[in-house]
């Protein structure tokens, strides 16, 4: 089934705040195999002029995904969540994310579109602090195979 | 922000250090608990080959985040990162060894704008193909 073109447009409710740790900064940063003293040691992120350890920059993603939850499986959007996969991504950053920040990202449904028969799906993640200071904002874009040639 | 490279020190064409990372399965995994994607096309073979895969992928923000170091290494400070983006354009296919997958990455200054900042392009390949497509970064230098 194609995808619904009236959603374009479409604004979610915030997500709840999702709070930064420190150690989970330091998780993630060693998962993606990255020791930068920036996202590892406060003293160092503190000579840099950072509050405290800062995310790496894909950090983000994992905010912005959870929030975008309720737009991909908004029923009336009809997206095949079993044929996704993830098409492109992008992020513009305000400031990194930095241990100690409340975030709550809005998702906005970007864009809708059809090519070589799959359904196109951007998302916008607008994340912020609970404060209200725009941090990053991330796009999304999610790629059905084969959905949009199903319904023609 | 304390970018360790100076605008006026780079020119277009100005080549960042390369990088070579072994993405293998323990990464994966690794990815998968700290990131929350516990997708199973990037930890399962089984799985992976009846949804029409070679093998277990890594996954794509994982490959993201892996390209995304050749511009922060070569500024220092991450938080002169601007702008990053990527087209997800092949799979990283993770085999059961103890290699992995290896996957090069190599960036240049692409454009230098006035505001003080500059545009990398990136490129990074497996198994002698792309896997990033349009992968562009804007950096502020000091």
């Amino acid at each position: 089934m194609a995808l619904n073109k009236d959603f374009i447009g479409k604004v979610y409710p915030a997500s709840a705040p999702y709070s930064v740790g420190r150690e989970k900064v330091r998780e993630f940063a060693s998962a993606i195999g990255d020791e930068n003293p920036a996202y590892h040691d406060v003293a160092a992120a503190r000579a840099l002029g950072h509050g405290d350890v800062i995310a790496p920059p894909t950090f983000a993603f994992m905010i912005s995904f959870r929030a975008s939850s309720a737009a991909v499986h908004d029923p009336g959007l009809g997206l095949d969540y079993s044929r996704v996969v993830h098409g492109e991504q992008r992020f513009a950053y305000d400031r990194p994310i930095t241990a100690g920040d409340d975030l709550v990202c809005v998702t906005t449904i970007e864009n809708i579109r059809e090519a070589a028969g799959n359904d196109i799906l951007t998302t916008r993640g607008d994340v912020s602090t609970v404060e209200g200071e725009h941090i990053v904002t991330t796009w999304t874009t999610t790629v059905a195979r084969g959905t949009a040639e199903e319904s023609s | 922000m304390t970018a360790s490279v100076a605008w006026v020190d780079v020119e277009v064409g100005t080549e960042l250090p390369s990088l070579s990372v072994d993405i293998e399965r323990v990464n994966l995994v690794r990815y998968a608990g700290a990131s929350g994607d516990f997708n199973p096309i990037h930890w399962n073979q089984r799985f992976a080959q009846s949804v029409g895969l070679p093998d277990v992928i890594a996954h794509g923000m994982l490959t993201m985040a892996t390209a995304g170091r050749v511009v922060t290494d070569w500024v220092g400070d991450p938080g002169a990162l601007l702008e990053y983006g990527v087209r997800f354009t092949r799979p990283v296919v993770v085999p059961d060894d103890d290699a992995g997958a290896t996957v090069e990455i190599s960036g240049k200054v692409a454009e230098k704008r006035d505001d003080g900042t500059v545009r990398v392009d990136l490129t990074a390949t497996f198994a002698g193909s792309t896997v990033l497509g349009k992968a562009q970064a804007v950096v502020r230098l000091a």
